[in-house]
């Protein structure tokens, strides 16, 4: 049996009095790409920032590669969406990478090791000949696989993704998707996103998060079905369970 | 022109003066950059005007009671703490960020003027405070100056990758293991000094201006954090020392001849780039 990546345990938080996650129990393997989806204010963003370490649950407990989420998160490589960063910010695509080895020392220059895995992370994401481009020249796609490099330069065990397919037309999106599944060969993947299609055509599961949450193997799901029920910006996981505003609700057919 | 290169050679206070001006380039091109890539010139500005309010004590304290204090370590007090408190309502506060920065503004200020327009003698020194002077440095002005360059440079020569990672992705930094809070109140605390150090040159009023003006103009020029520093060092120097030259002569204000000169050399940058993109 593979190991867990995650593992999530009775697990509630609430902003002030406002319950925004309540009995929580997921486990994600190693090695598995999963999507994370749900109505907005459901609370996926939540539970991606619980996982990264910065919030803290009301109750239950946290556990990423067997650590709490503090002592992961050097190996948890965090991908966010690229349309929040300054695009007058002076800095080249290689400092950027770069900036996923900075946690690695106190200070000091960073060691041709550090060069080493920002040279190999480029090459990975397809970016190597771009690395002395300023990172506000980049488009919209390239900017993203700038912090995915930045993100596998960390020698990351883990990816997670916020909305990879926000602002990404649809040739990047292929392109993301070819570079997820090879990296997903020695990566545990994990994919925040509203975009249920991009999600449920390419991963292995589905974390359903509307204050609780639900896991779908997606072989369980008919495509179709999917295409129907989220067609109609609805959150519909799957044909017998509904991730609605009241809460997950299961229809008896 | 010709009188300012003369003089320089034989005034003491002159070459006091140059001297000021070029070493505070230093720190100004540098922290100019964070502080304009970071977007926090209304921090710099709070810290600035707060300044008076330490000036003002210290002077009080030197003038009616013989201390052995000046007004330039009052403003190196209060800078500091404000650049703290700045800090620490960023962390714990709930407070809107810009009412506290124009609460540290204000309150500094007025208990600036309520010291000096409680202290004996001529109150000349209000306008040198608000508006620079460079002309008065003395020789202990001018060792304070190099001390802070020497302090600020040392230590963005060692921080320098977690500083631009934490301007950059303040989240990811954290999630990194880069000690966020720390690095965030360093470069509070090294703003705080360089505004000490530009407050000699241009005056209180005029601070953001040497903070913003030569960082985003060679912002304009150049595509990497660490080369944006050298170059506003460079507009800083050109612009201090540009700025002395043009106002000697005529008896101009040095500060306001200097800030102007910053102000020309960031617009012929944008005008010049805009000409070379239409073309």
């Amino acid at each position: 049996m593979k190991k867990s990546a995650i593992e999530i345990k009775d697990m509630c938080f609430s902003y002030g009095s406002h319950l925004v996650l309540a009995d929580v129990n997921l486990r994600i393997k190693e090695k598995e790409m999963v999507g994370i989806v749900g109505p907005n204010g459901g609370g996926k963003t939540t539970l991606l920032r619980l996982m990264l370490g910065l919030l803290q649950p009301d109750c239950g407990t946290i556990k990423i590669l067997d650590q709490t989420p503090e002592q992961a998160s050097n190996r948890i490589g965090y991908v966010p969406q690229h349309r929040l960063f300054d695009p007058l910010f002076p800095v080249s695509v290689l400092d950027v990478v770069l900036m996923g080895r900075v946690g690695k020392s106190w200070g000091g220059p960073f060691s041709k090791k550090d060069r080493d895995s920002a040279l190999n992370a480029l090459n990975d994401v397809d970016l190597y000949d771009k690395r002395f481009t300023a990172f506000a020249d980049l488009s919209g796609g390239q900017r993203q696989r700038t912090l995915i490099a930045r993100a596998l330069s960390s020698s990351a065990e883990l990816l997670f993704f916020d909305e990879p397919t926000a602002n990404v037309d649809s040739f990047a999106e292929r392109k993301l998707y070819e570079l997820l599944s090879r990296l997903n060969k020695d990566l545990t993947i994990l994919i925040v996103s509203h975009d249920v299609g991009f999600v449920s055509k390419y991963v292995s599961s589905v974390v359903c998060v509307n204050r609780s949450v639900l896991i779908h193997p997606t072989s369980e799901l008919d495509g179709q079905t999917i295409q129907d029920i989220y067609g109609k910006d609805l959150s519909i996981i799957h044909h017998d369970h509904r991730c609605s505003e009241k809460g997950h609700t299961w229809l008896n057919f | 022109m010709v009188e300012f290169l003369k003089d320089l050679q034989t005034y003491s206070f002159l070459q006091y003066a140059f001297l000021a001006g070029v070493l505070s380039s230093i720190s100004c091109g540098i922290i100019g950059s964070y502080v304009t890539v970071r977007r926090i010139t209304y921090i710099a500005g709070a810290i600035a005007h707060c300044t008076l309010g330490g000036m003002g004590i210290f002077r009080f304290l030197q003038k009616e009671y013989a201390f052995p204090v000046t007004p330039l370590q009052g403003a190196v007090v209060a800078s500091l703490l404000a650049a703290l408190t700045i800090a620490l309502v960023k962390r714990y506060g709930s407070q809107r960020e810009d009412t506290v920065l124009s609460a540290i503004w204000s309150i500094g200020m007025a208990i600036g003027i309520l010291f000096i327009s409680k202290t004996g003698g001529y109150n000349e020194d209000l306008m040198s405070y608000l508006f620079g002077d460079i002309l008065m440095v003395s020789r202990a002005d001018l060792m304070l100056i190099g001390l802070l360059d020497i302090i600020i440079v040392g230590i963005v020569l060692i921080f320098y990758n977690q500083l631009i990672a934490v301007c950059f992705d303040e989240e990811f930094a954290k999630i990194s293991g880069v000690k966020v809070e720390f690095f965030e109140l360093l470069l509070l605390l090294m703003i705080a000094l360089t505004v000490v150090l530009l407050v000699q040159v241009v005056g209180i009023v005029m601070v953001v201006a040497m903070l913003t003006l030569p960082a985003a103009a060679a912002g304009h020029i150049v595509k990497r954090l660490w080369h944006m520093m050298v170059v506003a060092i460079l507009l800083c120097l050109l612009s201090t020392t540009g700025g002395l030259a043009l106002s000697y002569q005529p008896d101009f204000p040095a500060g306001a001849t200097i800030v102007i000169f910053a102000g020309l050399v960031y617009f012929f940058v944008i005008g010049f780039k805009k000409l070379k993109n239409a073309a």
